[in-house]
């Protein structure tokens, strides 16, 4: 979902990277005011666990690929606000050194990834923990919010393209979005199979946020 | 802690260098909508710069499998650093700020 250079329209870059910059200030302040010492190594980790991961494009039907985001990850490990940083950290090494997105669409995949992505993706895990309860209800929470997280995203980027004159709404929404949830369950997948890996070597690096 | 930093990076390390190349040559989800929407041809020639190592391959190694592993080691190294410092950065900050406010 990395948007590259001409697919979107000068105000709607524009915008999104001056929102996208916004929030990456806000981001390094709250990070900043709740870091803890052992969280330090663990955003270099998950940084470098999502780009590596992301290379990995699994096939999926039509000759299509997809690839893990991370987002959802990020923010159940290291809170919203550092997973904004991380998602923004990959991107932006992503399109200066391997020309994965465009330079005047990277406000707007911070945007997609970090802020829908990981941060309102996060959201709907910490909503789906009030109202689906159990031992298991962490994986299974998880695996719905990094599943819409990728949906998200996917409508976000649709909305953006259709802003920018470059594909009609409905075109992109029902064609992204359609892709995307089957693209979805694989980022579920990963997801809670990391966790449920953490869970069994490390448990306490679940426990982070809460010390 | 020294433990857990070598494990993590080891982990991606891995993933970037030994599963990397058999990672789908398809395209992505987008870029398949772009195709298949007929925008795809908007993207064309509109690169703002010229990325060092494009499309995750070492430009200058011959062997496609080992360009593309090098580019995933060197990348996962670069952003394990950047988000490392970023943390420190932000850790020496607010820690300066505390001792600034006490010594008041």
């Amino acid at each position: 979902m990395h948007i590259p250079d001409g697919f979107l329209d000068t105000k709607t870059w524009m915008a999104l990277t001056a929102i996208s910059g916004t929030a990456i200030a806000v981001s390094l302040k709250q990070t900043g005011k709740t870091l803890g010492e052992k969280q330090i190594p663990m955003m270099g980790i998950t940084a470098a666990f999502i780009f590596a991961a992301q290379m990995l494009n699994f096939p999926i039907a039509g000759g299509t690929s997809g690839h893990f985001m991370g987002g959802v990850l990020a923010a159940i490990l290291l809170g919203p606000f550092t997973a904004i940083l991380i998602m923004t950290t990959v991107l932006i090494v992503q399109c200066l050194i391997f020309q994965d997105g465009g330079v005047t669409a990277l406000g707007a995949s911070i945007f997609n990834m970090g802020i829908i992505g990981a941060f309102v993706g996060y959201y709907i895990y910490v909503i789906l923990n009030k109202i689906i309860k159990g031992s298991k209800s962490i994986f299974i929470n998880a695996f719905i919010a990094s599943w819409l997280s990728i949906i998200l995203a996917a409508a976000a980027c649709s909305v953006e393209l259709s802003i920018s004159g470059t594909v009609p709404l409905k075109t992109s929404l029902i064609a992204m979005t359609g892709v995307h949830a089957i693209i979805g369950i694989g980022e579920g997948l990963i997801t809670i199979a990391v966790l449920s890996f953490i869970k069994k070597v490390r448990p306490d690096l679940l426990e982070l946020r809460h010390e | 802690m020294k433990k857990l930093v070598i494990t993590g990076l080891f982990i991606a390390i891995a993933i970037a260098v030994f599963l990397s190349p058999f990672a789908s040559s398809h395209p992505d989800g987008l870029e398949k909508v772009a195709e298949d929407k007929n925008f795809l041809q908007a993207a064309e020639e509109k690169e703002i710069i010229k990325a060092p190592v494009p499309d995750y391959s070492m430009p200058g190694i011959k062997n496609k499998t080992i360009a593309g592993s090098v580019a995933g080691l060197i990348g996962t190294i670069i952003v394990f650093c950047i988000a490392y410092g970023i943390g420190i950065f932000l850790k020496k900050k607010a820690t300066s700020k505390v001792k600034g406010q006490t010594s008041k």
